[in-house]
């Protein structure tokens, strides 16, 4: 089963709060993060933002909160990796399912993925975390990277 | 015993959503006492690969027209509507 997703998301990728003016802001941001922690070339940030336009990754939950889960290829990515970013407003996504449709997404989940099969958990336990109302509304309220670490631990 | 179906899990990069789905997929229907072949791809390879392919599960848009069942959906990755979604996939695999 699935370990807790503290395993892979690295507390110097965690921003809390961030005022972006779209998602293409918010992408920049934790790629920039990723890159200057090593997970990432700096072909990661062009290649996500490009991959979000013609394939989006905005996920509707049902809720006030929806989520997406920026990625790209293997080849821009060093080490596998997982940043997060939680919006004082949400920006517009938009559906993985049906692009024409515009999600307000208030946590972002951008993934550094090299090997399916070796990241597995991490994706399971995305899927688990994002499935939870309760897990989502305690990281929108998380002011600190130690409320997201005992949160998610 | 019949043959086994085969079914194409796809995404955008083929390596993270559809990583999820088959997982997911796979698990819960072996509590249903089904087992299938598994394969995984990109949305844009799905029509390269669909000869052998008795089910496609898609969690992005593809091309209409595939000649084979399509099940679009979000389900394995936000837990909206599973239950629906996997009796839409034991369905096809049943039938």
């Amino acid at each position: 089963m699935a370990k807790a997703l503290m395993n892979y998301l690295d507390p110097g990728a965690i921003i809390l709060g961030v005022e972006a003016g779209n998602d293409q802001d918010v992408i920049r941001i934790l790629s920039d993060r990723l890159h200057s922690l090593g997970y990432v070339k700096p072909s990661f940030a062009a290649a996500v933002l490009a991959r979000e336009a013609a394939l989006p990754t905005g996920l509707p939950l049902g809720l006030d909160n929806n989520v997406a889960i920026p990625h790209t290829d293997p080849e821009h990515v060093l080490k596998p990796g997982l940043a997060m970013a939680t919006l004082c407003r949400p920006v517009a996504f938009c559906n993985m399912e049906d692009p024409e449709e515009k999600l307000q997404v208030s946590v972002v989940f951008l993934m550094a993925l090299n090997d399916k099969d070796q990241q597995i958990e991490m994706l399971q336990e995305i899927a688990l975390t994002i499935q939870s109302a309760d897990t989502i509304s305690a990281l929108m309220r998380s002011t600190t990277v130690d409320d997201v670490t005992r949160l998610l631990a | 015993m019949t043959k086994q179906k085969t079914v194409l899990f796809a995404c955008g990069t083929g390596i993270a959503t559809s990583t999820v789905v088959a997982h997911a997929v796979e698990d819960a229907l072996k509590e249903r006492g089904i087992t299938f072949n598994s394969r995984q791809c990109k949305a844009t390879e799905v029509a390269g690969q669909i000869d052998d392919v008795d089910l496609v599960v898609s969690t992005t848009q593809l091309p209409k027209d595939l000649g084979k069942p399509v099940i679009t959906t979000l389900a394995f990755l936000t837990g909206i509507g599973k239950a629906e979604a996997l009796d839409k996939i034991e369905a096809v695999l049943r039938a």
